[in-house]
């Protein structure tokens, strides 16, 4: 059986998947942080297979795809900046602890 | 034939070393996992003909934010108390599988309008005329360029000494 969109999409919701269940699950607030990075990446396997088998000549989706990488680096560089300033002031960056805000 | 093996040899590479992200106890090792699995990713960009994707994937995925997550990883000392699931992993692992056996059977039995033709090769020009030129996405380019420069900025902002 030849590859197919099928296969694309199930491969990028697998990824997904995993990188929702780390992100809801885990306390390190860096790895929350990686789980995110995964799902970014699952969308974009999924945006980019769906420009190369529905619309080939257009590339809308290799566009977004790039759109989303400028939106993943903009967050990790400030997610991480705000993790190490939350570690300089409470020594820790488990998420369960961060609760300052919390009701 | 080639692409078949390909696709299915990267997806294998990443969705283990995705699931080990996740489940490694070892946050340095789960940084390094995170690496392979961007660097698997790229390689599926390839198998997708989209070649300026792949190098951009390898180049600001692998090259810039993994360095940054491996730094931000050894400023914080968490390395020794692990990556521990909190208490609501169990609630957490019965969403991820709903959310998959959702988008799994929406894809499986949607049908798609799937367009036989061949894919244009290579991408850069091609996306260089849509990002830059007219009826392009020039507005969202500028606004991104934005979004880039106030994410330095706070960045540089929030991690300053007193």
């Amino acid at each position: 059986m030849s590859i197919g969109l099928e296969h694309y999409l199930i491969l990028s919701a697998v990824l997904f998947s995993i990188g929702l269940y780390g992100a809801l699950a885990k306390r390190n607030a860096i790895v929350i942080l990686m789980s995110i990075e995964l799902m970014l990446n699952a969308v974009n396997i999924a945006m980019v297979a769906f420009s190369r088998y529905i619309v080939p000549l257009l590339l809308t989706g290799q566009v977004f795809a790039i759109f989303v990488m400028v939106v993943a680096a903009a967050e990790v560089a400030v997610g991480l900046a705000i993790i190490i300033a939350i570690y300089r002031s409470r020594e820790t960056v488990d998420a369960t602890q961060i609760n300052l805000m919390k009701w | 034939m080639g692409l078949e093996i390909a696709f299915w040899l990267l997806a294998v590479i990443g969705v283990v070393t995705a699931l080990a992200v996740v489940l490694l106890p070892n946050v340095f090792r789960a940084a390094l996992c995170l690496v392979a699995c961007f660097i698997a990713v790229a390689g599926i960009y390839v198998t997708l003909s989209a070649d300026f994707l792949a190098a951009v994937q390898v180049l600001i995925y692998v090259g810039a934010i993994g360095v940054v997550i491996i730094l931000a990883i050894m400023l914080t000392r968490e390395v020794q108390r692990g990556s521990l699931a909190n208490k609501l992993y169990i609630p957490a692992l019965l969403v991820a599988i709903l959310f998959f056996g959702v988008v799994g059977f929406a894809v499986i039995n949607t049908p798609w309008q799937i367009a036989g033709i061949a894919p244009q090769e290579p991408t850069t020009s091609a996306l260089a005329v849509k990002l830059f030129g007219e009826g392009g996405f020039i507005l969202p380019l500028e606004i991104a360029s934005v979004l880039l420069l106030a994410a330095i900025l706070g960045a540089i902002i929030l991690v300053r000494e007193k």
